[in-house]
């Protein structure tokens, strides 16, 4: 058993928001969400200037199930209050039914094609004039409720890691991991990809026959894509700080899914069907093309754990990187000291005193999961602070899942 | 003197928990003599390794040796290849970065 030594975490309680799914929200924000490139610039120039006001999209004309499945989970997502969905008025994907698919779940929502409305700048003015009106209804509508450990779906991604990563950055997340889940809450790790060589240590990890099935699909379908696609996710960062396969970094990768069993797989825009460590798959689906890449760059691996309901997402990076998301904050953990030193601006956690003897990973993830608490309190993680609302979402085709579940009690 | 970490018993690397050069300490182990500096987070071989064995990290062969290892050697792109990945071997030693992408 992990013991998160500091005993006062176990009590830790903050203020958070409640939604009419009964899921509590870390922020209150208010989503513009573009329905094709085109209007996206009108959509980020709605919100300019809004501290509560965040962008997420699609940029392609031709509307994509899986996609809208996606950006549908983050306009429902615990973390946001109110959407406002703008379109030019030729695409595919449609503004108003977004609008009506948030109203359903009891939040305000609004939307309008920015060709019936005029220009740039009427269009602007229009967005954010509804945006007021939204903040100020779910100022004044949405519930405060109390929140702890117990009540977080938190994400781990991996991105530019190093011989660090593995060693110190992702055992400590692993960590708070497994604290979070014996909270009662959960965790979810996507990157299939990068359990490739793993095959036995993941499905030894299972919580039973059924995680296990799920599991062993979820890694065949991830190797035959690599092998398809011949690429694997390892990258010249890697190599350069000191990784030589991906068999080496998915070992180190896998090790920020902590030590609780895995009660299944979950696809992109999934949430947990009930608490504990999930696996979510984000690999393309066999389709009658090989249709979408699986998560290009860090930002859309990070958005598909947003989309299966984490509040926050814990970034480990060796190597260094100054990204952010939409949604839910993003606190950038490094096992490398270095790499802590020449980039606090952005980076918030240093796992590296761990292998500098410094402390212990108990005492580390004691004070990450105390930075977790503090962020959930509303005080900014390094990205948000600086504006970081990086947001990527491509063409993919996957089955839709089953999200008839339900849910259970964890095994 | 610097130190590396040695992860899992099975293993016959161990990685640098700081830059090296010359004798470094192996924790709870004893001690290693590199043949060449080798950086943070970046591995050594413990023992001889046959050209085509395991090189084992965590546990696991994390890939093959691609030419054969002495103890003490930079365990590395040049002397280790995936069983997975067919563009393994084809990167740049220092930079990582991929040498079968034309860009003419």
């Amino acid at each position: 058993m992990t013991e998160v030594p500091n005993t006062a975490l176990g009590a830790r309680e903050w203020q958070g928001w409640l939604r009419p799914d009964g899921r509590k929200g870390v922020r209150n924000l208010v989503l513009v969400i573009y329905t094709v490139q085109c209007a996206a610039h009108v959509a980020h120039a709605i919100a300019a200037g809004e501290d509560d006001v965040q962008v997420i999209g699609f940029p392609g004309c031709y509307d994509n199930q899986y996609a809208i499945r996606l950006v549908l989970s983050l306009a429902r997502h615990p973390n946001v209050g109110a959407v406002l969905s703008v379109g030019l008025g030729c695409e595919y994907t449609q503004p108003a039914k977004i609008a009506e698919a948030v109203e359903k779940s009891g939040r305000p929502a609004d939307a309008f094609f920015i060709q019936d409305v005029g220009g740039t700048r009427s269009s602007t003015e229009k967005g954010k004039d509804i945006v007021r009106s939204l903040r100020e209804r779910i100022m004044r509508e949405t519930s405060r409720v109390a929140m702890g450990f117990g009540d977080l779906t938190l994400g781990a991604e991996c991105g530019g890691s190093d011989g660090t990563s593995g060693l110190v950055g992702n055992p400590v997340v692993g960590r708070l991991f497994d604290y979070v889940v014996d909270a009662g809450g959960s965790a979810i790790c996507e990157e299939v990809v990068e359990m490739i060589g793993l095959k036995d240590i993941i499905l030894a990890r299972a919580a039973d026959d059924r995680a296990r099935g799920e599991l062993e699909a979820a890694y065949a379908k991830a190797e035959h894509y690599c092998r398809e696609v011949r690429q694997y996710s390892v990258s010249p960062g890697n190599f350069a700080g000191g990784l030589t396969t991906i068999e080496e970094k998915s070992m180190g990768a896998f090790a920020k899914s902590g030590s609780r069993p895995i009660q299944g797989v979950i696809k992109v825009g999934e949430s947990p069907p009930w608490p504990g460590m999930w696996v979510m798959d984000s690999v393309p689906d066999p389709h009658f093309m090989q249709f979408g890449y699986t998560n290009p760059n860090d930002t859309e691996g990070i958005m598909d754990l947003i989309s299966g309901g984490s509040q926050i997402v814990l970034f480990i990076t060796g190597r260094g990187s100054v990204i952010g998301s939409p949604v839910a904050p993003l606190i950038k953990v490094t096992g490398n000291s270095r790499t802590y030193a020449r980039m606090h601006e952005d980076m918030d956690f240093d796992a590296g005193r761990v292998l500098a003897g410094e402390l212990s990973l108990d005492a580390a993830a004691g004070e990450l999961a105390a930075m977790v608490a503090d962020v959930a309190s509303g005080q900014a993680s390094k990205p948000e602070a600086l504006g970081h609302r990086e947001y990527f979402v491509m063409y993919k085709h996957q089955d839709t899942p089953d999200l008839d579940r339900g849910c259970r009690s964890a095994a | 003197m610097t130190s590396a970490f040695r992860i899992h018993p099975d293993d016959n690397v161990a990685t640098l928990l700081g830059d090296g050069e010359g004798a470094v300490t192996i924790v709870a182990g004893n001690e290693i003599e590199l043949r060449e500096p080798v950086a943070l987070g970046h591995k050594v071989a413990l023992a001889d390794i046959a050209a085509g064995a395991p090189v084992v990290k965590f546990g696991i062969p994390i890939g093959l040796a691609s030419v054969a290892i002495r103890a003490g050697d930079w365990v590395h792109l040049h002397n280790c290849t995936s069983r997975f990945d067919e563009r393994s071997g084809s990167f740049d030693l220092e930079t990582g970065a991929a040498k079968d992408m034309s860009y003419d």
